[in-house]
């Protein structure tokens, strides 16, 4: 009668063992991937949710037009980035988009309104790519981590993505959230996913 | 309701209208001026052009209550070589049609012109890109355009 419970123990013992394993695994400091730290690498990831959200892609593409909606539809009307990301002469970007969202009108709006510049274009770009850029202060405008991390947590375009207007579904989570896990990602190594299957 | 006080045209006037009203709404149905046209409310046809502080806007986007000093200047009032030129061309090339999206083509159609003094195709498209017309007179809107820059030329 009592073989049963030894062994229920024992099992439950070395199950706890395999997840406590897997929990260190997961979250380890020491598993090493691509070069790049696997928590880092675990903290962009879950960044990336609010960089590859709509709020944010639809003004960073990789071409001369934005998008729009969650559905990332090409702009209505046709517009394009113009040399300082402000629109075309003759239909600035400041033509419709003011300091604020106008609900009425449906007009989304923030006093920075701009494109993202070319050099940061994410649209079709995977995670790691994404990543890769946003640390090269060649393409991010000349940011270091601090500046990046500055931008992130405090730029009010970026904040716009959580205060949309309208009917737009916000990126998830919030700013601060997306600003802290920025800076743990930057603590811990600023690891970049590879692109290749892993 | 709040009183807001507005420069059109070069004059001041006051309104009463609640804080969110559109300025297309104001223009058009506080201080008479009817010629920018309501064609979509969404700012996407670009028939409510008008001119704030010179840069084109599309008048059904802002709120009255965003509009602060700025100088609004709208199709009755708008002056200039560039607007002349404008003028000229668009009678000699007989561009409208029905007419709705004119009063919006002419602004935006201006607008380049002061920013571009020789403008192609390409920058014509792209600037004019916001301006639908149903009547489909694209071609003689460009055609007009080029004729405009011409004679801003001269």
């Amino acid at each position: 009668m009592r073989r049963p419970r030894v062994l229920f123990v024992a099992a439950a013992t070395a199950l706890l063992v395999v997840l406590s394993a897997a929990a260190q695994r997961t979250l380890g400091q020491t598993q090493t991937f691509a070069g790049a730290d696997a928590r880092s690498i675990a903290l962009f990831r879950e960044a990336g949710k609010v960089l590859l959200n709509p709020r944010c892609l639809n003004c960073h593409p990789v071409d001369d037009r934005p998008t729009q909606t969650d559905r990332m539809e090409p702009h209505r009307p046709w517009v394009v980035r113009g040399v300082d990301g402000n629109g075309a002469p003759g239909l600035a970007c400041g033509t419709c988009h003011h300091a604020a969202n106008f609900d009425a009108a449906g007009v989304p709006g923030n006093p920075g309104w701009r494109l993202a510049p070319a050099s940061m274009g994410w649209q079709g770009r995977s995670l790691g790519a994404i990543c890769e850029q946003i640390k090269d202060p060649a393409r991010n405008g000349a940011k270091d981590m601090d500046a990046l991390l500055h931008h992130v947590s405090e730029d009010s375009l970026v904040g716009w993505a959580w205060m949309p207007g309208g009917r737009r579904t916000p990126a998830p989570g919030t700013q601060a959230a997306f600003g802290a896990l920025m800076r743990a990602w930057a603590d811990s190594g600023a690891g970049c996913p590879p692109d290749k299957a892993e | 309701m709040g009183v807001f006080s507005i420069n059109v045209n070069g004059a001041s006037r006051s309104v009463e209208v609640e804080g969110d009203t559109p300025l297309l709404w104001v223009l058009r149905d506080n201080l008479g001026l009817t010629g920018a046209k309501f064609g979509c409310g969404i700012a996407l046809c670009g028939a409510c052009t008008v001119f704030m502080d010179g840069k084109p806007l599309r008048a059904c986007s802002l709120p009255i209550s965003a509009l602060g000093k700025s100088e609004v200047t709208t199709i009755e009032g708008v002056s200039g070589p560039e607007a002349l030129a404008v003028q000229d061309a668009w009678v000699a090339r007989d561009v409208p049609q029905c007419g709705y999206c004119q009063s919006g083509q002419v602004m935006s159609a201006i607008a380049l012109l002061k920013e571009i003094r020789k403008p192609t195709d390409h920058d014509i498209d792209l600037a004019m890109n916001g301006n639908l017309c149903r009547c489909a007179t694209y071609v003689r809107i460009r055609a007009a355009i080029h004729d405009a820059a011409r004679a801003l030329e001269r």
